[in-house]
């Protein structure tokens, strides 16, 4: 096992070195066995015959407790460790990723984006949101010892929490096509003020919640989802979070990928009230995924039960939707965006 | 042991007397009487060629794909070809070579003998499934010499199925075809095996390479079939852009996963099973013992098929299935090592108070246990949830499962081979070479893959064709381990040939075992046996009064 600079490695190391471990010994017992065995019972006349035996049953079962107990021991190590690492921290920062054929863009939460390259602070834990544009991905990290698959047409996410400053190999770990091993870049753990200088070095860029409004506008999502409730679609004001009543009954939480969904297959999920069939085209084909980023990035910033998330540097984040509420219908629900 | 010297060329003739004796060699000759027999040994021939063609056009590819890996920079091929490279060596290697290596050469020479049969149940049926596979297999490599295909063996989706790529479909296809000569021969034995045993035959004593290939032919024919329609998935998205995989489409390429390893996680047993039952005849004739916990053994190879079913979803657990999907997957994965671990645990006892002989064949069969274990040991790595997060998709992964299918299945089938060589051809191999042979594999094998744990724990992630240099101290040792594992290769592919012609003449029973099929005369008459066998004892049951040559 390579560099640890995760708060997990170390703890995945010492399970994968007690396996080798009891591996080796398991290992080197049989072949131990196996070797005195031959020497001691090797052939000594062309006719020989040895004793029958016919097996012990109280052997069998000891070998057969034995691994079972030592097995279960194992499972249970691994599957809470694993429960706790994809487990993100409630106030972890979320970096939005990308993957493509053949390169990564990730979006910091106060909106710059990088290419091949993932800057994030030591000790503050980090949740990335992760989709694909193109083919499965895998986005991996060896020194974090973690790694996920990135997906196209869902978000899925990853964990960390770095804990030693240093530039860390990025792979991706799930074949891509032709030039899958050049899919490849670094992860830089920074102190957190080393961070925040890099940050302001970066081109201050727009926000995300900036950035969706305008695309809200530009594709006139406006038109229909105003501040109040009288657009012909719901409006999305204090929305994200929330539980939904579905038409057909069920609920469902609006995330970030019910979000996407909404827009890419406003037909799939649709809210009680609007439909079906719901009135809303699809978006699918004319918002790309950085623009769908962006779209909930804006979203979450009118407010909703999450609006904690997202610590690090986005103090921008809920501020940019409450300054530049859209002309239309401001109204008086200015209750969606909270501080 | 016979010492008749005879003109090379001569026919075959038994060492016991010097008259032409007939047997299923030279029952009839011409190139038709060999295409056409329904002979189930003379099948086996047939398919002892194809696969040994199969094998040496996997084993190329892997050693381009060793030369380039010499260097981190990609600098001698290009990264398609690479791509193409590793796709060919896996879909020729599994589906063209391991599935069928045991069952379809061993197996169809040896089940009938072993129940004292004189066929198979369907004789025409099993050359029927050689002629599916002959033409499956040429659909696979019309799509390797029209430019390959590089979407790996698992053809992922939506890889696969989009434009992106070529010649998936024919490879598809040629995967789907053969799989039904898959089913067909599983089939086949499963009904020879429940109605052709002879008088007295009952299932607890039967031999344990029975148990182990009914247990195959299970999942041979329960599994297949799911792979055929996830094929055939693949092909239809592709041509007529129906959504079933592809997001883009309305798919989900979760779901492929899903239906690929229904599949492939029981195929993994199909690949290792039948070893597990040549090994137990191994050590049975090597230490003239039956195998010490005969029942669990014989009992844990059907478990192993069963549990095969429900272990699934271990290859997804990077992959974006629920947690909890996970940890269900896990702990039966975990409990399918038990039987596997019983089986290492009776073989190692049963030479406890044997007689053990280091023949060549049994220098395999421990070889094979020891690489097994390290295999099946591995394999409780990728199992455990946490620590499988940072193994999968490594080069931790590569070696696991070769440790298994090679150091496991291949180790056995060379074993296997060069036990029932003197029964199949009516003639000895050169011990010597043989025991040569089994040490080199050995020692080339272990140089080649245990650098590649250490290269996954470090992090090296699979099919990658240029890599970072931190590696490359690995993949030098293992290029190096490659040669000598080639050359291991080489050796018996040259002394077996060899000794077709100029080989020792064998008698009927050369190593003194017990097993049915070394009742017959060798090489065996086209019906087997002379006369009707009636089995009154278990398996490899060994007495003083028995008369022992060799």
């Amino acid at each position: 096992m390579g560099e640890q600079a995760s708060s997990i490695a170390g703890q995945i190391d010492i399970l994968f070195w007690f396996m080798t471990l009891a591996s080796a010994v398991i290992t080197g017992g049989i072949a131990l066995a196996l070797l005195f065995f031959s020497i001691r019972y090797r052939r000594r006349s062309e006719n020989e015959v040895p004793v029958q035996t016919e097996g012990a049953l109280k052997l069998e079962l000891t070998w057969t407790f034995i691994p079972l107990i030592l097995s279960a021991f194992i499972f249970l190590w691994a599957a809470l460790l694993f429960v706790r690492m994809s487990r993100p921290e409630p106030n972890a920062m979320e970096i939005y990723v990308t993957g493509r054929q053949w390169m990564w863009k990730a979006q910091q939460p106060s909106g710059q984006w990088e290419n091949n390259e993932l800057h994030v602070p030591v000790g503050q834990p980090v949740q990335l949101n992760m989709t694909s544009i193109d083919v499965i991905h895998d986005f991996y990290i060896p020194a974090f010892r973690q790694k996920q698959d990135v997906l196209p047409g869902r978000y899925t996410t990853l964990a960390f929490t770095a804990t030693k400053a240093g530039t860390y190999n990025l792979f991706c770990a799930e074949y891509c096509g032709t030039q899958h091993s050049r899919m490849v870049g670094s992860v830089t753990a920074m102190e957190p003020r080393d961070y925040q200088a890099w940050l302001q070095g970066e081109n201050n860029a727009e926000s995300p919640a900036a950035r969706g409004l305008r695309h809200f506008e530009s594709y006139g999502c406006d038109t229909c989802h105003r501040q109040d409730n009288g657009g012909v679609g719901p409006t999305l004001v204090g929305l994200y979070g929330q539980q939904e009543q579905l038409a057909d009954g069920r609920t469902v939480t609006v995330d970030d990928s019910y979000i996407r969904e909404s827009i890419l297959n406003p037909q799939k999920q649709v809210v009680q009230g609007y439909g079906p069939p719901s009135r809303m085209p699809t978006y699918a084909g004319r918002v790309n995924e950085t623009e769908l980023i962006d779209l909930i990035a804006y979203i979450r910033s009118l407010g909703g039960q999450q609006q904690e998330q997202g610590g690090g540097g986005d103090d921008s984040l809920p501020g940019a939707g409450a300054e530049e509420t859209p002309g239309t219908g401001p109204n008086s629900s200015t209750d969606g965006p909270k501080p | 042991m016979a010492t008749i010297s005879q003109p090379a060329g001569q026919p075959l003739r038994s060492p016991r007397s010097p008259e032409i004796r007939e047997t299923y060699l030279n029952a009839s000759s011409g190139l038709r009487s060999w295409l056409f027999t329904v002979d189930h040994k003379r099948i086996a021939w047939l398919y002892l060629m194809a696969i040994s063609f199969m094998f040496l056009i996997g084993s190329a590819a892997a050693t381009v794909m060793r030369l380039e890996l010499l260097t981190p920079q990609g600098d001698m091929i290009q990264a398609g070809t690479y791509n193409k490279l590793f796709t060919m060596h896996g879909v020729v290697m599994i589906f063209l070579f391991l599935v069928p290596s045991i069952p379809a050469v061993l197996g169809n020479f040896f089940i009938p003998m072993m129940i004292g049969a004189r066929d198979v149940a369907f004789p025409r049926l099993n050359l029927l499934s050689w002629y599916v596979y002959m033409f499956g297999a040429a659909f696979i490599l019309y799509a390797l010499v029209t430019g390959g295909v590089d979407t790996g063996w698992t053809f992922y989706t939506p890889l696969s199925t989009t434009n992106y790529t070529q010649n998936v479909v024919p490879t598809a296809l040629g995967i789907l075809i053969v799989g039904f000569s898959s089913i067909l021969t599983g089939l086949n034995f499963i009904v020879t095996i429940h109605k052709m045993r002879a008088p007295g035959l009952t299932w607890f004593k039967m031999q344990l390479f029975l148990w182990s290939l009914y247990a195959t032919s299970l999942i041979q024919v329960l599994a297949t079939p799911v792979l055929a329609i996830t094929l055939l998935l693949v092909a239809i998205e592709r041509t007529l852009r129906v959504g079933i995989y592809d997001p883009a489409l309305g798919g989900d390429p979760l779901l492929f996963q899903h239906m690929f390893w229904f599949y492939s996680h029981p195929a993994v047993y199909i690949m290792i099973l039948p070893g597990m039952g040549v090994v137990s005849e191994l050590i049975s004739t090597f230490t003239r013992k039956n195998i010490f916990g005969y029942k669990f053994v014989a009992i844990s190879s059907v478990a192993i098929a069963v549990y095969g079913f429900l272990v699934w979803g271990h290859h997804l657990f990077v992959a974006g299935q629920s947690v909890y999907a996970g940890m269900v997957f896990s702990v039966l994965s975990f409990f399918v090592a038990i039987p596997s671990s019983i089986k290492v645990f009776n073989w190692t006892a049963t030479l406890w108070r044997g007689s053990v002989s280091l023949q060549t064949p049994m220098l395999y069969a421990l070889g094979f246990i020891g690489l097994f274990v390290v295999g099946g040991l591995t394999g409780l790595f990728l199992a455990a949830l946490a620590l499988d997060v940072h193994l999968s998709d490594t080069y931790f992964v590569v070696a696991h499962f070769h440790y298994v299918m090679v150091g496991g299945m291949l180790l056995a089938y060379l074993g296997g081979l060069h036990y029932w060589w003197p029964k199949m051809t009516g003639r000895m191999y050169p011990e010597f070479l043989g025991k040569i042979s089994a040490v080199v594999v050995f020692v080339g094998f272990n140089l080649t893959f245990f650098p590649q744990f250490v290269a996954g724990a470090l992090g090296m992630n699979r099919r990658y064709y240029a890599y970072d240099s931190e590696f490359q101290i690995y993949n030098v040792l293992s290029t190096a381990g490659s040669t000598i594992l080639g050359l291991g290769f080489m050796l018996p592919l040259l002394y077996l040939t060899w000794s077709l012609k100029f080989g020792k003449l064998a008698s009927d029973n050369p190593w003194g075992s017990e097993g049915l099929e070394w009742k017959s005369a060798t090489p065996p008459p086209t019906e087997n046996f002379d006369e009707q066998l009636v089995v009154v004892r278990g398996p490899h049951h060994y007495t003083a009064k028995e008369q022992v040559v060799g």
